[in-house]
Order: C-alpha cells, then sequence, then structure tokens
C-alpha cells in the first residue's frame, strides 16, 4: 500500500520551486491580480454577516466532532448510501481507489468519462490511471478544462488556471479545439468551452465526481459548483461514480446549513454559489441509474492519528487561505508541488505522506496567522505549521538550529495555544538573534532570508498589548 | 466482516479487507477517544454549540423584497405578481424573451399557461429533445431571500432534473408562502425531502476562472426568470 499525492513525492523543495516561479513575472501578476479580486469580493460578503463567527465554531465544533466518531459515521454513511441503492467501495489508497473506478467504467464497456472538478481524484492522480487503460476522462470544469488542454498542473484548489489569462487560455482553446476563430472576451472563451463539452454531457454514460460533503443520515452526497458542470456530470449520464475522501463525511443533513453558508462567501465571494447538488443513492427515472461511492484513505487516517494535527481534516476546501497568504501571493501554487497549495497544502501535503516527502512546506510560511483568521472551519493552521516543524526536527530531518527553538515552541504551544502566545514566544526565540532592534541573521533556512536583508525584530510589546495598556491607563 | 457489507452483493474479496483495513485504521487513530459508545456520540453532537443565526426577524414585505434584490443582482429578471395573473405574468415574461414555447413538468398545473404559447410535457423525452426545447417552466419547492436561492426537488411541479438544466431557459414560478429568509429556514423546509434530489439555484449558472471575471451562463440555464406570486 502506497500514498500516493500527485507526484508530491518527487516534487522539488518548496525553496527551489519557488525560485524559479519568482522570475515568472507573467504568472505573479496573474496570481496577485486573482487573489486581490476574490479577497474583496470575500470581504465584502462575510462582512454582511453577523453571525459569521458563530458559524466558524459551529463548523469547527461539528468537524472535531465527526472526526472523533469517525468509525461509526462512515458506517451509517455507508448503511443509509446502500440502502437507497448506491454501492460503497473502501479504498487504502490510490491504487486501489483508480483500479475500483477502472473496473466500473470497464464493466459498462466505456472508453469515455466525464468528470466534475474534484481536488480527491487530482490527489490519487485518476486521469493519468485512466488514460493508462485507454480510458478517456473529460474534464468538465472550465478550470479544469484549461488546465488539462494545456497539459498543466493546477496552482489553486479553486480556481485551478489562476496562472493564466486570458489570451493564453483563448490561444490554447483554438489550438485544442480547432478553433479558426475565437473572440477575446472570457464570454466568448466561455461559449467555445459551453460548446465543446455539451455534446459530451449529453452523450458520455459514465461520471466521476467527487464530493463536498456526505451525509451520514441520509447517505447523500452534496456537491457545490458555479457552471452547472456539475449538476450535468451527477444527473444526466447512466452511471456515477463519486470519489469521497473519508474526513467528508457530516452526521446530519441538517449541518449543511452550516456549510453551505460558510463555503461560496469563502471560496468565491458569493452569498451563495450557483448551484449545489444533493442526491440520495439511485432515484427511479431521475439521473444515473447506478451510483457508486468510493471512500477513499490516502493517508487521511495517519492525519487523523495526531490529535494536534487532526484538524487539518477539517478543511472544505474553500481557498481563502491561499488568496490570504503572502507567501502564495508571491509564489503561486505550483511551488508547493502539490495539487493542494497554500497554507492547507502546506500542512495537508506532508502528514497525507507520512511526513516522509514535502517536509519543507510547513516551512513555507512566515506565520503570520492570516489563513487562520479567514479559514471558514477555523482550522489554527499557524499551530499546526508549528507542530509540524517541530516534528521533522525531532526526527532529525529538520534544518539544524531549531532543535532548540522547537522545543520551546512545542513547551509554549502545549501551554497556551493562542497566536498572541506565539507572538511572545517569538520575542523571546529572536532574542539571541536581536542587534540594535533589528535582526541581522536567523538560522538554518531563514538565514537566506536575512542574507540580503534586515528584519524588525517583534517589538517588546505588542500592538494588542499596547491597545489593552492604553485602554487600562486612558479609560475612555 | 460486517454485515451490510455483505448484503452488497458486488463487493470483492480484496474491497471488504480495504474496508476493514480503513475502519480498523481510524479506530487506532482515535485511540485517545473514550467516550465512543453510541449514547456518547449523540450526547456530544448535541453539546455542539449553534449560536448563529437560524430563524431571521425581517418583515414578510422585507424578505419578499429582499430575495427580489438579489435575484436581480444575478441578473434574473423577477415578475410580481397575484395568483390570478401568474398565466398572464407568464405571458408577459415570455414575450420580453421572445420565446414562442416551453417544456414543463407533466403535473404543472394547467391554469399557469397562457393561450397563444405552445407547451409540452416532458416525461420520458430523450435529452437531446429537451436540449432543443426553448426554455423550461417549472415551480420550486422553497426560496431563501438572503442568498437569491431557489430550492428545486425534483417532483411534481419542478420535474426530474434534466429538465431544468438542459434548456438554456428557466422561468420559475416561486410563491410568497414557499420564500423563507435564511438558509436554516430553508434546511427545515427541507427536513422531510432529505433524501430526494434535491437542487438549490442562485441565479444563472456562471464563471469566474478567466481572470476572475464573472462570466454569466457556461452549462446550466443561463437566463433565468422569476415569477414571485403573492
Amino acid at each position: 500500500m502506497s500514498v500516493r499525492v500527485g507526484e508530491a513525492a518527487s516534487a522539488p523543495t518548496f525553496a527551489v520551486a519557488a525560485k524559479s516561479l519568482m522570475g515568472n513575472e507573467q504568472l505573479r501578476r496573474n496570481v496577485r491580480n486573482a487573489t486581490q479580486v476574490i479577497r474583496g469580493k470575500r470581504a465584502s460578503v462575510v462582512g454582511e454577516m453577523p453571525d459569521w463567527q458563530q458559524l466558524r465554531d459551529t463548523a469547527h465544533a461539528i468537524k472535531d466532532h465527526t472526526l472523533r466518531h469517525l468509525d461509526s459515521y462512515l458506517i451509517q454513511f455507508e448503511e443509509n448510501c446502500t440502502r437507497a441503492g448506491g454501492k460503497v467501495h473502501w479504498a487504502r489508497d490510490a491504487d486501489e481507489a483508480n483500479a475500483i473506478a477502472i473496473g466500473i467504467i470497464r464493466a459498462q464497456n466505456e472508453t469515455e468519462v466525464i468528470k466534475v472538478k474534484t481536488m480527491t481524484t487530482d490527489e490519487i492522480g485518476m486521469n493519468r490511471a485512466l488514460e493508462a487503460v485507454g480510458i478517456t476522462p473529460y474534464e468538465t470544469d472550465l478550470a479544469d478544462l484549461i488546465v488539462q488542454l494545456g497539459d498543466d498542473k493546477p496552482s489553486h484548489i479553486v480556481v485551478p488556471a489562476l496562472h493564466r489569462n486570458k489570451m493564453e487560455i483563448r490561444e490554447l482553446f483554438m489550438r485544442k479545439m480547432g478553433l479558426a476563430e475565437l473572440g477575446t472576451r472570457p464570454e466568448d472563451i466561455a461559449e467555445a468551452a459551453r460548446l465543446y463539452l455539451r455534446e459530451k454531457f449529453l452523450r458520455v454514460p459514465v461520471a466521476i465526481s467527487g464530493a463536498n460533503f456526505a451525509v451520514a443520515e441520509t447517505g447523500s452526497i452534496c456537491v457545490v459548483e458555479s457552471e452547472g458542470n456539475g449538476r450535468m456530470c451527477v444527473s444526466l449520464p447512466r452511471v456515477l461514480i463519486s470519489v469521497v475522501g473519508i474526513e467528508k463525511v457530516i452526521p446530519k443533513f441538517a449541518d449543511l446549513e452550516v456549510f453551505l453558508q460558510l463555503l461560496p462567501r469563502s471560496a468565491t465571494g458569493e452569498r451563495m454559489n450557483p448551484y449545489n447538488s444533493i442526491w440520495t443513492g439511485v432515484t427511479p427515472g431521475d439521473g444515473p441509474q447506478e451510483f457508486h461511492v468510493i471512500l477513499l484513505d490516502n493517508g487521511r487516517t495517519k492525519v487523523l492519528a495526531d490529535s494536534v494535527s487532526r484538524e487539518t481534516l477539517d478543511c472544505i476546501r474553500c481557498g481563502a487561505c491561499l488568496n490570504a497568504c503572502p507567501v502564495y501571493r508571491q509564489t503561486g501554487g505550483h511551488a508547493y508541488g502539490s495539487i493542494y497549495a497554500g497554507p492547507i497544502g502546506a500542512i495537508l501535503t506532508p502528514q497525507l505522506q507520512s511526513m516522509e516527502h514535502s517536509q519543507t512546506l510547513p516551512y513555507a510560511s512566515s506565520l503570520c496567522g492570516a489563513c487562520y483568521e479567514v479559514c471558514p472551519v477555523k482550522i489554527n493552521i499557524p499551530e499546526i505549521l508549528i507542530h509540524l516543524r517541530n516534528k521533522i526536527v525531532e526526527n532529525g530531518d529538520g534544518p539544524s538550529g531549531e532543535r532548540l527553538g522547537m522545543k520551546m515552541a512545542a513547551w509554549a504551544m502545549s501551554d497556551a495555544a493562542s497566536l498572541s502566545t506565539a507572538r511572545g514566544l517569538g520575542r523571546i526565540a529572536q532574542m539571541p538573534f536581536t542587534n540594535n532592534g533589528s535582526i541581522h541573521h536567523l538560522p538554518g533556512m531563514m538565514s537566506a532570508w536575512t542574507a540580503t536583508r534586515d528584519i524588525p525584530s517583534i517589538p517588546a510589546e505588542s500592538f494588542r498589548q499596547w491597545w489593552a495598556r492604553r485602554k487600562r491607563e486612558r479609560p475612555v | 466482516m460486517s454485515a451490510n457489507g455483505l448484503a452488497n452483493g458486488h463487493m470483492s474479496a480484496r474491497n471488504v479487507s480495504a474496508r476493514d483495513g480503513v475502519l480498523a485504521k481510524v479506530r487506532q487513530s482515535l485511540r485517545d477517544v473514550t467516550a465512543n459508545s453510541s449514547a456518547a456520540r449523540e450526547a456530544d453532537y448535541a453539546a455542539i454549540p449553534r449560536d448563529y443565526i437560524q430563524q431571521g426577524d425581517s418583515s414578510r414585505e422585507t424578505i419578499l423584497s429582499l430575495l427580489s434584490s438579489r435575484l436581480q443582482d444575478y441578473d434574473a429578471t423577477v415578475y410580481p405578481c397575484l395568483r390570478h395573473e401568474i398565466a398572464h405574468t407568464v405571458a408577459v415574461a415570455m414575450k420580453a424573451r421572445g420565446k414562442t414555447s416551453l417544456l414543463h413538468p407533466d403535473q404543472l398545473p394547467e391554469e399557469w399557461l397562457p393561450a397563444g404559447y405552445a407547451f409540452s410535457r416532458v416525461n420520458g423525452l430523450p435529452y437531446s429533445e429537451i436540449d432543443r426545447g426553448e426554455g423550461v417552466i417549472t415551480g420550486c419547492v422553497a426560496a431563501i431571500a438572503l442568498t437569491g436561492t431557489i430550492i428545486l426537488h425534483h417532483g411534481s411541479v419542478d420535474g426530474r432534473r434534466a429538465l431544468t438544466l438542459i434548456p438554456d431557459y428557466h422561468l420559475c414560478i416561486v410563491f410568497a408562502d414557499q420564500v423563507v429568509e435564511t438558509v436554516p429556514e430553508g434546511f427545515e423546509r427541507l427536513a422531510g425531502m432529505a433524501t430526494l434530489p434535491l437542487t438549490t439555484v442562485s441565479g444563472p449558472s456562471a464563471t469566474a476562472d478567466i481572470e476572475m471575471s464573472r462570466v454569466k451562463g457556461v452549462h446550466g440555464p443561463r437566463f433565468l426568470d422569476v415569477i414571485l406570486v403573492a
């Protein structure tokens, strides 16, 4: 059995990949523009929710609860899905999941499948596995289609082709779809995709989807999308296969009312995304008459085993942490060497691979805390980053000279896990390196940063502490 | 090996062992969770804090105008009307879109359909026929004002899923008493229907995949109009 996360095991280290990407001005401009637009939209629709923090608290608690009882909820999901006419399969790793899907497609004597955007099948490299046995997968999400036709890699969880600009996409479509002419407006490009894919939606009898949520109580699957390609895939073909990470299960149908408020506002800055499809097993006379669910482990149980970083599995793949991250906004997604980029990728990818690969990723962060602030399910990414750095150092694999700092971090974090503590710790940790209020040289990996510049040290008193003192001293 | 695994006759021996393997690893990973009886699980679930807004407190009038404005944000045209004016308003909406015919679910009330236009039932129509239609007229099961969302449950008035998906134009009749303010209230309405196929529609299909500029209309209906019946 082997856990595979895309090609992350053979990807170059973050520092190496980032360095070459930093030279690609076009890519950096595209990433910067796109993340800026989404952040603005997100901030505005989150700002109109007076109960946003309460929704985050509930979502975190639901996920936390579900993970602690995951075995029961998985069995419950399986029972209810099976009762409704679905077939539930289990896969320990990528190869098992791909083999199950191939078996189902072959039993239909089919050689083509249509696919809805699914990170999980990217993770297990399903398209390659299908192609290797002569099955052609058609990606139907516009961005995924751009990535597939360009033989490219996704660079963002929600907007996988965010690194490509309009003219690049237009040129690609003209070449790959054999179009003599194509307008230059985004509308023209979307229309080309509509025509190209419509024929496939109406004809191809097998579809593959992921799942945003799997409801234990009812055995239902929920797919969240915008373009209508998801609805096409889950309701037109004769046979549907949904590949579902075991962490996607939620206890009850009504829990969707929490996640379907948080996800669209966080992901695309919409009050609600255009379409949500929820279905349960097979419905006679409507939609696929054969429905398979593949429940996938692929390293998730390893993540589950660590009670500190377990909440990594809370992730609902909204991508808000990528857009908020100052590191991601500079490098784009490809530097992370994994289909899971940004802060969530920096903690998820190495853990899925049992901390045996992608060990530089937990260092791809300035620990600024922006990711935690925007996370709709309140995953404490900075704390997990530090926890993982500590693990790497404990294993003796990490950058040297950092062990002591990490031990201090572990101690401080176990005592009080708040960010303000982490900042306080930073103040202590930097002491050996501070000189006249500036840091001229940092140890280990960080030395590359201070080789060419000084960074101001963390002030003795944080803004929050100053504000609190000011209020105490000068009550209004 | 569970009875459930065996009940599913298609499960190979390998898959049964994968099932047991995954579940065993889950349990092994959760050794720190000691209270794992079903009673403890239910108590734990009941203790989840739910301090978010479940019921809105706006007036009926505000809720309906909020739904209208949210739908208009999505470029949907909203036609308010009274109950006896439905057929007339359908004609107005069709005329505005230049439509002469629409498809409809088999059990759509006849009195919603105006004379002078062609309407056809879709029972059993192949996708290619639906694709040739000018559009579709349906009812819905509920609507959420705060998010401008229409919910379809694919029953007698809103039809099977392909019907509201393949055509390029969707004209939806929404009754005022189907409209709720918040997302949780919407889910409360769906409580008895959780295992039906459900689709929530918030504006026409859209993408922002090209340089983050919103393009209305990709694969789902590109045009959505709503008749809001008082």
